[in-house]
């Protein structure tokens, strides 16, 4: 494991210093309060020290403009440490458009991997450097969290739903993955290597891999396996809506709701169709749930996402 | 009659006899004696949990205890200690022995629910111990969903029925400190008179009785999903599990102040009275009390930070986070201030607050760490947290309870313990305690997360300090068990105020008489009113 320092963690990733800058922060204001205080009450306990028993402090009883003072320099110290956290989890929360795709799905207990060219490992995680990466992120049964202590990034995977984290390797080297939620006996034997690579490396990796067909391509095998393509037509004439260009777009529900078209709306509509039909529909569609893994899941939904709208979009010069 | 009003004229501890005396007593005083035996030993057990985690994590491989018996260990260190030990410690101790005496009552409002409490507390605890035999539980004292209701295969259900039946007593406890401290304050005990115990008293009884159902429900409903299948938090059969995060935190987050408002309430008598100097800004504090209650019943999602809960509610749970640190902070400023020209006495009670002060200070400092967003998405889940949060718990919690304790110990049981002996075990669990957590916080941020049975060989170094750190915590909590109890067998006779100190409890012998007050006191000065302070009865060493 690449460390610089031996109570510090390694900083390999571009809101690394983020983090740190703002863990700086905080730590700085925090000594000078733990310093100022603890520094008071000694001083306080030997020069008041009581000489004999039955002395008395001097009538005091209280002071408002001080009082107004420790309340508000603490209020506005708080609220910058807000702001700045709040703008650090804000960058940490949207990944950048150009983002390469990474499936992840947790199980009791390891972690599997599987790259957008076919690519899969577990407990390991190549990606290149300096070329954001989004983890798009299952469980198969209980809530397990994928943690990066170098990357300083870190998202619950949660049962029943998908969730996304993302960020940019910025040094070469090995790091920890954790599962950082509580998930049974071998919790704790639940880790794994992020192995950030140079480009070229990484390509080089890529090639060497046993792909067993891109995510796409097995997507669009389980479309046809699972039958999903006789209803989902794309000549509109299907008991269902085609799936071209759904993905990202906003969909009127039959109860006149307006929702957008996400990975997790898709798999919910795999997994629970009934509960968002979309407007013109009938509810027939069955549930896949017990069908289909969360690994399936992830690659049916890479394969949606590639689907082309039936007749050319409205907008164009859209890239 | 005159023999009924002779034996309320003697000592509670006195008369009437007998092991039937006890535990059918409905004296507020003796039920204070057998909760705090019952804690005690709840600590104990608690604490020995604690002692194998540290034995097993002075090495990088799980080679101590198995897997699954590790997981079983820190689950039942924390529901013990948090359930059976912690929320109760000084509500159901130092409040039930202080609060109706600090008001001028001669009991609570309701002497048999107080002690029907006590005994659904033994039910409760008696229900999550027979867990503990039946193969344990392992979920973490989180109970986190679906793995809770659906994966694990251990006693969850008792032990979830154990922590149902135990939020009664808690409620019931709060309950009656509520009627009791607005239907029966002594003539003249205005609210603005209150001693600021008693204000903290007030503040976590609201939050006993508003939050407690809501966790008890939840856990019910965890049992419920286990036994019958019902579709609650699992989403395989149609739950939520994030829900049960939601419901569980909205409880147990407040929880937290169930444990540090009463030993704010304690620090603030003792600074007082060990500095025999009004408190800084009474109002600030007692407000300050009822603002953290408040306050403290929003901030539940800074738990679910990375749960997927919706980043715009994080937004808001993570701003009214970080406005609650400032009523703790106005604390700790009038205590402070409070010492400012006091007449500080260096007995041992002074050295338990100057523990307390050092230890929440970290405590609450490091709360900003974590109630920062961009900030907590790295440090939650690992080893900062648990840091933190035994700071605040046992650093700010316990250190106040043992304030408390060595402060009203005369008051309690009319035996002097030995101050020497005091005043090391102060230093030692100072000590230990900072040598045991500190560790914590810098393997924390390094990445070692929290439950891990094994851990990368780099955290060991951290992890070796830690347990050293917890032997010395150890020898200092075990000399402090024995020489309270030596004070009962060979300790000098307390004094009725052998501090020197205000508030109604200093003018009734040590210890106070079955009915508290011979004659109804009637109340005309405010609290800490130290300019007319009687001179201590005994010498300041």
């Amino acid at each position: 494991m690449s460390s610089t320092l031996p109570f510090f963690p390694p900083s390999a990733s571009t809101v690394a210093s983020d983090v740190d800058y703002l863990y700086f922060f905080i730590l700085g204001v925090s000594a000078f309060f733990a310093v100022l205080v603890s520094v008071l009450v000694l001083v306080f306990a030997i020069k008041y020290r009581r000489n004999k028993p039955e002395d008395i402090g001097a009538d005091i009883h209280g002071s408002l403009s001080l009082e107004l003072l420790w309340t508000g320099i603490p209020f506005i110290l708080a609220m910058v440490m807000f702001v700045w956290g709040a703008q650090v989890f804000f960058t940490l929360s949207k990944p950048p458009a150009d983002s390469m795709d990474v499936f992840v799905v947790g199980k009791q207990w390891m972690w599997k991997v599987q790259h957008p060219e076919g690519v899969r490992e577990i407990n390991e995680l190549h990606v290149p450097i300096n070329r954001p990466v989004r983890l798009t992120m299952g469980s198969e049964d209980v809530i397990h969290d994928f943690f990066i202590p170098a990357f300083r990034v870190k998202m619950d995977v949660v049962p029943g739903k998908l969730t996304t984290m993302w960020f940019t390797a910025t040094k070469a080297g090995e790091y920890h993955i954790f599962c950082a939620e509580y998930c049974g006996t071998k919790h704790s034997g639940m880790i794994g290597t992020v192995t950030a690579m140079e480009p070229q490396d990484y390509e080089a990796w890529l090639a060497g891999g046993r792909a067993t067909g891109s995510a796409v391509q097995n997507g669009e095998r389980l479309f046809s396996d699972l039958s999903c393509v006789t209803c989902h037509k794309a000549d509109s004439t299907g008991r269902g809506p085609w799936l071209g260009g759904v993905f990202g777009s906003t969909v009127t529900l039959n109860d006149g709701r307006k929702v957008v078209a996400d990975e997790n709306y898709l798999r919910e509509s795999i997994m629970n169709p009934q509960s968002k039909v979309v407007q013109g529909f009938q509810p027939i569609m069955p549930t896949f749930q017990g069908m289909v893994s969360e690994e399936n899941l992830l690659q049916l939904i890479a394969y949606v996402k590639t689907l082309k709208p039936a007749e050319p979009a409205p907008a164009p010069a859209k890239k | 009659m005159s023999n009924e009003a002779s034996v309320h004229e003697q000592s509670y501890l006195g008369a009437p006899h007998g092991l039937a005396s006890w535990l059918l007593t409905k004296d507020h005083k003796r039920i204070a004696i057998l909760y705090l035996i019952s804690i005690t030993i709840f600590f104990a057990v608690g604490g020995t949990f604690a002692a194998m985690i540290r034995a097993e994590l002075v090495t990088p491989q799980g080679d101590l205890l198995s897997s699954d018996l590790y997981n079983k260990v820190f689950t039942l260190h924390g529901v013990i200690m948090i359930f059976f030990f912690l929320i109760p410690s000084i509500p159901a101790t130092l409040g039930n022995f202080l609060l109706p005496i600090m008001i001028g009552a001669k009991d609570l409002a309701f002497p048999r629910i107080n002690l029907l409490s006590w005994y659904i507390y033994v039910i409760g605890a008696t229900v999550t111990l027979a867990a503990v035999f039946n193969g344990g539980v392992d979920t973490g004292w989180t109970f986190y969903t679906p793995y809770s209701s659906m994966s694990s295969n251990t006693s969850v259900t008792t032990a979830a029925l154990g922590v149902f039946i135990t939020g009664f007593s808690s409620i019931l406890t709060g309950f009656n400190f509520i009627v009791t401290l607005h239907r029966m304050r002594a003539p003249g005990m205005t609210w603005f008179r209150l001693p600021l115990f008693v204000w903290a008293q007030y503040a976590t009884s609201l939050v006993m009785i508003l939050g407690t159902p809501v966790v008890a429900i939840t856990v019910l409903l965890v049992a419920a999903e286990r036994a019958l299948h019902l579709g609650i938090f699992d989403p395989k059969i149609g739950g939520d599990p994030v829900l049960f995060q939601h419901l569980f935190w909205f409880y147990s987050h407040p929880a937290v102040y169930i444990m540090i408002l009463p030993a704010m309430g304690v620090v603030s008598e003792l600074v007082a009275a060990m500095s025999r100097k009004q408190i800084f800004g009474y109002s600030f504090v007692a407000f300050s009390s009822l603002a953290i209650a408040i306050i403290g019943f929003l901030v539940w999602g800074h738990h679910l930070f990375v749960s997927s809960q919706s980043i715009y509610a994080g937004l808001v749970f993570s701003i009214i986070t970080m406005m609650v640190a400032v009523p703790s902070a106005v604390k700790t400023f009038n205590w402070t201030a409070t010492m400012y020209k006091g007449a500080i006495s260096w007995e041992s009670p002074t050295f338990w607050i100057f523990g307390f002060m050092g230890l929440f200070l970290v405590g609450g400092l490091t709360g900003l760490f974590l109630g920062a967003m961009g900030l907590d998405i790295h440090l939650t889940d690992t080893y900062f947290v648990v840091a933190h949060f035994h700071y605040i718990m046992v650093g700010g919690g316990v250190m106040g309870f043992l304030g408390g304790l060595h402060f009203w110990w005369p008051k309690m049981t009319g035996k002097m313990y030995n101050e020497t002996a005091g005043k090391i075990a102060a230093m030692l669990v100072f000590f230990g305690f900072n040598a045991t957590f500190f560790p914590q916080f810098i393997v924390g941020y390094m990445g070692m997360p929290r439950r891990y049975h094994a851990y990368p060989p780099e955290f060991q170094f951290f992890n070796v300090l830690s347990s050293a750190g917890a032997v010395l915590l150890g020898i200092g909590y075990t000399m402090i068990v024995i020489y309270l109890i030596y004070s009962l067998i060979k300790g000098p006779k307390a004094p009725a105020n052998p501090w020197g100190a205000t508030g109604l409890e200093w003018k009734i012998p040590s210890p106070p008489i079955t009915h508290n007050f011979s004659e109804m006191p009637v109340v005309t000065e405010e609290a800490y009113d130290y300019q007319h302070a009687p001179a201590p009865q005994r010498g300041v060493k």
